[in-house]
């Protein structure tokens, strides 16, 4: 084992060596290092294939042309392009677009930047399960509403929301649906002809291939238009200026080829870790889950120690790598928004731990991090004076803390 | 984020972790701070008829800094008279623990805990008298 052990791979994954491999093949002066929009020569074909063999494999994941897919960093610049990218070209049909409280940063802050341009902005509260409803997407729908903005996967807590009913919604409605996918490609089935959505944002880092390289899907039928927000060359039919990086473009084709290919053996496999990680936590008092177990991704687990502060959990936990929903590890002292949305209590937002699994977790691992979590909880309950009150059978909802 | 050595020892090693009779009037317990903001300390000292701290415990909820603050609080004021242990300043246990600018409210919450006990001790006896 390796340590700390990895079980944060919903905040990034390690490249697959064949992804790594890939993509070597195409840095230095005997390989494919050709910019891909030189048409002059060789070294630009060459490069050209190879992108164009990634972008058909990208497509094949999500079963779309791959006509559909434009390259960008990450999914971060996919959702500004395509929060930004239709709002701005649309805004002669209304000035309403409707998102969630639980939203990627990427995607609220991309909100927050259209609502200080004038634009309305409707962030719809999740249910306690996580899930954004299709009910609630119908009911905040207006005359004037031009753009649906919802990820499919929660980073935080895994659920999965039913984009395929949202999107008949939308459509129903004539408003475009983006779904931000960066937590559910290669996790989860995505059919583009079969759902009814607009734009769909897409990365390679959370699927085992690199950093820094992402696709945002736009649909050609019906055709759906962005302004585009990086000007330059007019790469990617006018989308999206900038020379193409061959290396980081192979490295996700091939990142998600694999996962085409893999996709449902690796889930079954994830899922009985997860599940044996949850039966090593099955007799311990005050332990809950954060959002839906049911509709929720294989490698996630969120889970609350009552009365154990994350932070000082993850201290005592050195030997995982793993992350918190608790106010300490935020950059400010307030607790994770997405916890809070579904309705946790700060205690329980406070003493949230989130562990996801992935490729190269190993049961080994996952019994070593039992083992370290039991010995954790217990040992910081036993400096807890909020356990010792609960133990007490104080009610803690009726104490007058002095806070400052 | 690195912990300090020292952050990381009083975990390890937690000195006067415990509860006191909070009934005793000799007890002075102070309770700090609030779920909502991730950090609760419940600090206790036992004081002798000459003034002095003979025994403190305390139990805190909240992140390492914090447990560290008010474990080293405990170890500080043990032997010192009431009028000395008023006089710990927050910046000392941050300076000895080397808490970095975004944890030293951690040892500010310290320094109100043994104000906090050191009042309700004094509050007690003169009660009782």
């Amino acid at each position: 084992m390796q340590f700390p052990i990895y079980l944060d791979y919903s905040a990034t994954t390690p490249v697959d060596p064949r992804v790594a491999a890939k993509m070597a093949e195409c840095l230095t002066l005997e390989a494919n290092f050709g910019n891909p929009a030189s048409r002059s020569h060789m070294f630009g074909w060459k490069a050209e294939e190879a992108v164009e063999t990634a972008r058909r494999q990208v497509a094949d994941l999500i079963n779309c042309d791959p006509r559909e897919i434009v390259w960008t960093s990450g999914a971060t610049e996919a959702d500004n392009l395509a929060i930004k990218g239709a709002a701005h070209f649309y805004v002669k049909k209304g000035k309403h677009i409707i998102t969630s409280k639980i939203e990627h940063k990427a995607v609220l802050d991309s909100c927050r930047q259209l609502e200080r341009e004038g634009y309305e902005v409707t962030y719809l509260d999740p249910a306690e399960s996580g899930l954004i409803t299709p009910e609630s997407v119908a009911a905040a729908i207006r005359p004037d509403t031009i753009l649906v903005s919802l990820m499919h996967v929660n980073n935080e807590i895994g659920v999965i929301n039913d984009i395929a009913a949202i999107g008949k919604i939308t459509r129903e409605n004539k408003v475009i649906f983006h779904v931000d996918a960066a937590q559910s490609a290669g996790k989860l089935e995505i059919d583009m002809e079969a759902m009814q959505v607009d734009l769909m944002s897409l990365t390679a880092h959370k699927i085992y291939g690199p950093k820094g390289i992402g696709a945002l899907y736009v649909r050609r039928k019906p055709r759906v238009r962005i302004e585009p927000q990086m000007h330059g060359g007019g790469h990617e039919r006018g989308m999206r200026s900038g020379t193409l990086a061959t290396h980081q473009i192979v490295g996700m084709g091939e990142a998600y080829r694999i996962a085409k290919e893999e996709m449902h053996v690796e889930n079954a496999r994830v899922l009985a870790l997860r599940n044996r990680l949850l039966e090593g936590f099955r007799d311990m008092e005050e332990v809950f889950v954060n959002g839906d177990i049911d509709h929720r991704i294989a490698g996630n687990l969120n889970i609350s120690f009552n009365f154990v502060e994350g932070e000082s959990l993850m201290m005592a936990l050195r030997d995982l790598a793993v992350s918190s929903g608790s106010a300490c590890t935020s950059a400010s002292l307030e607790p994770s928004y997405v916890l809070r949305a579904i309705g946790l209590n700060d205690e329980l937002a406070h003493s949230s731990l989130r562990i996801s699994i992935g490729r190269f977790t190993t049961e080994e691992e996952i019994d070593f991090a039992i083992g370290k979590v039991r010995e954790a909880v217990a040992k910081l309950r036993e400096l807890s004076p909020l356990w010792d009150m609960y133990k007490d059978g104080v009610d803690l909802n009726q104490v007058k803390w002095a806070a400052h | 984020m690195a912990y300090s050595d020292k952050v990381l020892d009083h975990y390890e090693n937690p000195r006067n972790v415990g509860k006191m009779d909070d009934k005793d009037v000799n007890v002075g317990t102070g309770m700090v701070g609030a779920p909502a903001c991730g950090d609760v300390m419940r600090l206790q000292i036992k004081v002798d008829d000459d003034g002095v701290i003979e025994d403190a415990k305390f139990k805190t909820y909240g992140c390492g800094s914090a447990i560290a603050s008010s474990s080293l609080l405990t170890e500080w004021v043990k032997g010192r008279s009431l009028d000395e242990a008023t006089e710990i300043k927050n910046q000392d246990i941050a300076d000895e623990l080397g808490l970095p600018p975004v944890k030293i409210h951690c040892s500010v919450l310290a320094e109100d805990a043994i104000k906090a006990a050191i009042e309700d001790v004094k509050k007690k006896r003169s009660e009782g008298k």
